[in-house]
């Protein structure tokens, strides 16, 4: 995933499930793990904090009445009156009804976060739920099946692999010349799906050979069962943790290939685009411009990535 | 220095650890390892676990002393506590103490603790395979007890490297010092661990478990030539043990343990001959035997207690054959049976006449 | 260790060809569907058919293949390889060879990755360290906060702040006291030439920042589960001073897997060495990448970066052999 991502730092750390336990056992895995999440207060700050985030991209009218592109250009680059510092001459800081000032375009900084918030999250979770699907499909063959198919699948993702992230959206977007939602979710559908699928094949391997895989193997169960009723359920756990900190990652690399360029633009509004558009501005005395949209997308990615960390300790039968 | 230098050297560079040692007043006529009342307690999430309870014992030199007991029954953690290299936490040494020819070690600072190890106790770990660092050779691993505490040069600590090595018996040890851990075998490894523990030549060597990783064949080859070198050197040895079959061959005395506590103390011909506690007895009961081959194997019913929730009154009789109300109410103290020899039950009498 | 290396080689050179082809097919793609890079040179303008025509041949797209939308243009492709084994890179839609601006651009990318791998190294692995050592007090705690923001900000956020804070703020308190010149180019906000290395401190920081917090957090767990190792019991047995038994025994192996992530991380240096360029004004391979893929120039496209990832993939198998040279355990295996 590149240089946006955490979910690189340690595959190892991610828990391979529950390799020792039958089926049944998985049950109170999650059970267990639900009682500890509720008592971690780090999970549940960024499970609200999300909950926030997801309701600003889903209705954002309930939380702004002023339109996505309601901006008037002469009121442009104005801070808050409360933020620290002096606003250079000429701009006044005494503005009704703008609570974190306006952004480059004129536009209220704070509606435009609100709005903003859409597109990453869609881009962050289709991107996720694809990578998802066709990372574990692939992984679960790979690992389940061995043989030729697992040469063919890991070499294909030895190529990906071979690509660093960041390097290799940047380069396709560019080649793709669209700007579109659309394009930035191909591009990371198409690099991201590698380290899921590896991570799963992983995890179908070490399974594989387990006793209650052999004892369905041995009652007459089918390849496509053992693989959705024995394998899938005990590799459940690192899954659903790497998508949670997918989901972040994503967040973050849809707003990095905005800030570069080629990932959305305007009139689209999104984080990645008030940040760029800021960046400029900054530098010669607007501060402001940067440190809103910065933070709200810094705490929206952390908190996906704690959550994340937070599952894993809970899934993770080792840690307790 | 060239090597035939080393090789005829004469005086051994003065030891600066042996000069921070002389400062402790050891006495030559105390005796070499005196234990009295040793407690640790562990600080764990369900409470405080008592894992050693007042054990006492003492070793000669030349003697051979097996500690013996079912995991978990502390002889481990009194093999550390001695050493001095408990994790704390969460344990904690709480009482007692551990006289090494006259001076309690648990009094000494950390500096002149540090000077005892290897110096005057070495030990022998179970499994050598994780006791011994996989990233650097044998040989390296050896030396370093000379160059660190000795002041030794690289050469002269390969040398005595290599004499070490084949001390143990490892063939070709001019060779095999250059190896890794992972590259012996399970026995020669151990042998690597005996040579450690020996490089300074201590007075007293604890063997915790030494064998149990091992093949049976393995097993007496180790245990042989850990009683050659302690006969040859006149070192006292404490052997650590679960199998009751290793320490009988040779042991002196043997100590049984069970849940932190001695519950018998004795001279091996006795103990083997009649054991005075149940505990003991069921032991021996539950080594396999040519002569009963084809009946039932004996095992102690239940489980060792948790060390957190002492059962009130002999910590035994919730698996006791001899077990009845006395034992739930009053811990059974250490009655004499016989001169040196001491059982903690109340009705040993009874045990030694079944 | 003889075998063991050949047998990753020969692993190497077929994931090493089908990166490349992916990298071509893109270009091809992109061609056959977006139409002649070429003609979007001229903007508005409209150009005779010829000087197009002559354009497209001289930067090498005049291969038929390229009409028809799916072809996977295999003549293209093994005409560049060779090209690129006999050092030719081809030019850039400026008729400048694209070897010149590589040369010119890759010692500033150089200093900037060198810096950065330093920094996330040492004050990685102190960071660790210190938290490793003192788990789950201050220090700790500490350390695990700022890791994880390390690891979570995007990149270019940490590079826009920082330009803010340390170039603007900072930079100019510096600035009025009159600091000399080399502590101003440390804080400026922009890439210095006259200041190779000072200007390049503080975007250094910025790039590594991410591994960094990995490399902490690595330490970290690695120096924990070293200490309760029986080996680091065995080092206490010997009587060795805590100071060697921490500082050789554990974090010898601790260390392996740090250093290995550290090697492997060069790939998301480079591709963050995209936006820190970008940010800070860097001339360097960076900064030619990313106007590259904005102007849509293949040339540079197709040069540049099968040059990172080649990069990035010796990095890895040199990582790979490393490991076996660290760990003794791995070398015949």
């Amino acid at each position: 995933m590149g240089s946006t991502s955490p979910a690189t730092e340690d595959p190892g750390a991610v828990p391979t499930g529950t390799p020792a336990r039958g089926p049944s056992a998985s049950g109170s895995i999650w059970k267990d793990a639900g009682r500890q999440l509720i008592r971690n207060p780090v999970f549940i700050v960024c499970s609200l904090i999300v909950l926030v985030v997801v309701s600003w991209a889903l209705f954002p009218t309930l939380w702004t009445d002023k339109g996505k592109l309601e901006c008037d250009i002469n009121i442009n680059r104005t801070p808050p009156s409360w933020f620290p510092g002096t606003p250079p001459p000429g701009y006044d800081t005494d503005l009704d009804g703008y609570p974190l000032g306006t952004t480059t375009l004129g536009c209220d900084m704070y509606s435009q976060l609100i709005w903003g918030a859409r597109p990453s999250i869609v881009v962050a979770v289709v991107v996720t739920a694809l990578t998802a699907l066709i990372g574990t499909t692939l992984g679960l063959w790979a690992g389940y099946y061995g043989g030729r198919v697992d040469t063919v699948i890991s070499r294909v993702t030895d190529i990906f692999l071979g690509l660093p992230f960041l390097l290799g959206a940047l380069l396709f977007l560019a080649l793709l010349k669209s700007q579109s939602i659309w394009a930035v979710i191909l591009v990371l559908v198409v690099l991201g799906w590698t380290q899921m699928a590896r991570i799963v094949r992983g995890t179908a391997l070490s399974l594989r050979d387990q006793d209650f895989v052999e004892a369905a193997r041995a009652m007459g169960a089918t390849n496509h069962r053992i693989i959705l009723r024995h394998i899938l359920p005990n590799a459940l756990a690192p899954i659903i943790v790497l998508c949670t900190i997918y989901i972040g990652s994503f967040i973050a690399a849809e707003a990095t290939l905005t800030f570069l360029g080629v990932g959305l633009k305007p009139p689209e509004v999104s984080w990645g685009i008030t940040i760029a558009q800021g960046q400029a501005f900054a530098v010669a005395g607007f501060p402001h411009l940067l440190v809103f949209p910065c933070t709200v997308l810094v705490v929206t990615v952390l908190s996906f990535i704690l959550m994340g960390d937070a599952l894993r300790d809970a899934l993770d039968p080792k840690g307790r | 220095m060239s090597d035939s230098d080393i090789l005829s050297a004469g005086p051994v560079p003065e030891p600066a650890d042996s000069k921070a040692i002389a400062s402790l007043h050891f006495d030559p006529t105390a005796p070499l390892l005196d234990v009295q009342e040793l407690r640790v307690d562990f600080h764990t999430h369900e409470g405080v676990a008592h894992a050693v309870n007042g054990v006492s014992f003492t070793l000669e030199a030349g003697r051979t002393l097996g500690i013996l007991g079912e995991s978990g029954c502390g002889k481990s953690v009194t093999a550390q506590a001695i050493m001095g290299i408990l994790d704390s936490p969460p344990a904690r040494v709480v009482g007692g103490r551990v006289l090494l020819s006259g001076v309690d070690l648990l009094t000494l600072n950390e500096d002149d603790r540090r000077q005892v190890r290897a110096n005057r106790i070495g030990m022998v770990f179970q499994d050598a395979l994780s006791a011994l660092n996989p990233v650097f050779k044998v040989g390296w691993q050896l030396g370093e007890l000379f160059r660190k505490r000795l002041g030794y040069s690289r050469t002269q600590a390969r040398h005595e490297a290599v004499r070490l090595l084949d001390l143990v018996g490892i063939p070709a040890a001019a060779q095999r010092v250059d190896d890794y851990p992972h590259q012996f075998s399970g026995g020669m490894r151990q042998r690597v661990m005996i040579a450690m523990a020996l490089a300074l030549d201590p007075d007293v060597i604890i063997a915790d478990e030494p064998t149990t990783a091992l093949d049976v064949t393995v097993q007496a080859q180790i245990m042989k030539l850990l009683a050659d070198l302690q006969a040859e050197r006149n070192m006292g040895l404490i052997l650590i043990t679960h199998d009751i079959g290793v320490v009988a061959d040779v042991a002196d005395d043997i100590c049984v343990m069970y849940a932190g506590r001695e519950v018998e103390k004795a001279d091996v011909y006795s103990i083997y001959d009649k054991p005075a506690h149940p505990y003991t007895q069921a032991l021996l009961e539950s080594i396999p035997r040519v002569d009963m081959k084809g009946k039932q194997l004996a095992s102690i019913q239940g489980l060792p207690p948790n060390l957190t929730q002492m059962p009130p009154g002999c910590a035994f009789h919730p698996r006791c054959r001899f077990a009845r109300q006395r034992c739930r109410d009053d811990t059974p103290p250490l009655y004499t049976v016989s001169p040196g020899r001491l059982s903690a039950c109340h009705f040993f009498q009874e045990v030694l006449d079944t | 260790m003889g075998p063991y290396a050949v047998r990753r080689v020969l692993q190497f050179i077929p994931v090493l060809i089908g990166t490349l082809f992916l990298l071509h097919y893109m270009t091809v793609l992109s061609f056959q569907i977006n139409g002649n890079p070429v003609r979007a040179l001229f903007g508005d303008r409209q150009p005779p058919p010829e000087t197009i025509a002559a354009l497209t041949r001289a930067f090498g797209l005049d291969d038929p293949c390229l009409e028809q939308t799916g072809n996977p243009c295999i003549g293209m492709f093994v005409e560049r390889m060779t090209g690129y084994f006999g050092g030719d890179f081809g030019v850039d839609f400026n008729q400048q060879p694209v070897v010149d601006l590589i040369k010119r651009a890759a010692p500033v990318t150089l200093r900037l990755t060198l810096l950065a791998i330093v920094f996330e190294s040492v004050v990685g692995i102190l960071a660790g360290v210190l938290a490793g050592l003192r788990k789950d007090r201050f220090a700790d705690n500490f350390v695990r906060v700022v890791t994880v923001l390390a690891i979570s900000v995007p990149i270019f956020v940490l590079g826009v702040l920082t330009q803010i804070v340390f170039g603007l703020y900072v930079g100019n308190w510096v600035r009025d006291r009159g600091a000399p010149d080399w502590v101003q180019a440390i804080f400026s906000v922009s890439y210095q030439s006259d200041f190779p290395w000072a200007s390049l401190v503080i975007p250094a920081m910025v790039l590594g920042a991410t591994t960094l917090g990995v490399v902490a957090r690595m330490t970290r767990t690695g120096l924990i589960e070293s200490l309760r190792s029986d080996y680091v019991r065995t080092g206490k047995a010997k009587g060795l001073k805590s100071r060697r038994i921490v500082g050789i025994h554990a974090l010898r192996n601790c260390l392996i897997p740090v250093i290995t992530l550290i090697g492997i991380d060069i790939g998301t240096l480079m591709a963050g060495a995209i936006v820190t360029e970008g940010i800070f004004n860097i001339p360097g391979i960076g900064g030619l990448v990313y106007r590259a893929a904005v102007t849509g120039e293949t040339a540079i496209i197709m040069a540049v970066v099968p040059l990172l990832v080649l990069v990035y993939l010796v990095a890895s198998l040199l990582v790979d052999l490393l490991y076996a040279v660290l760990d003794p355990r791995i070398r015949y295996g």
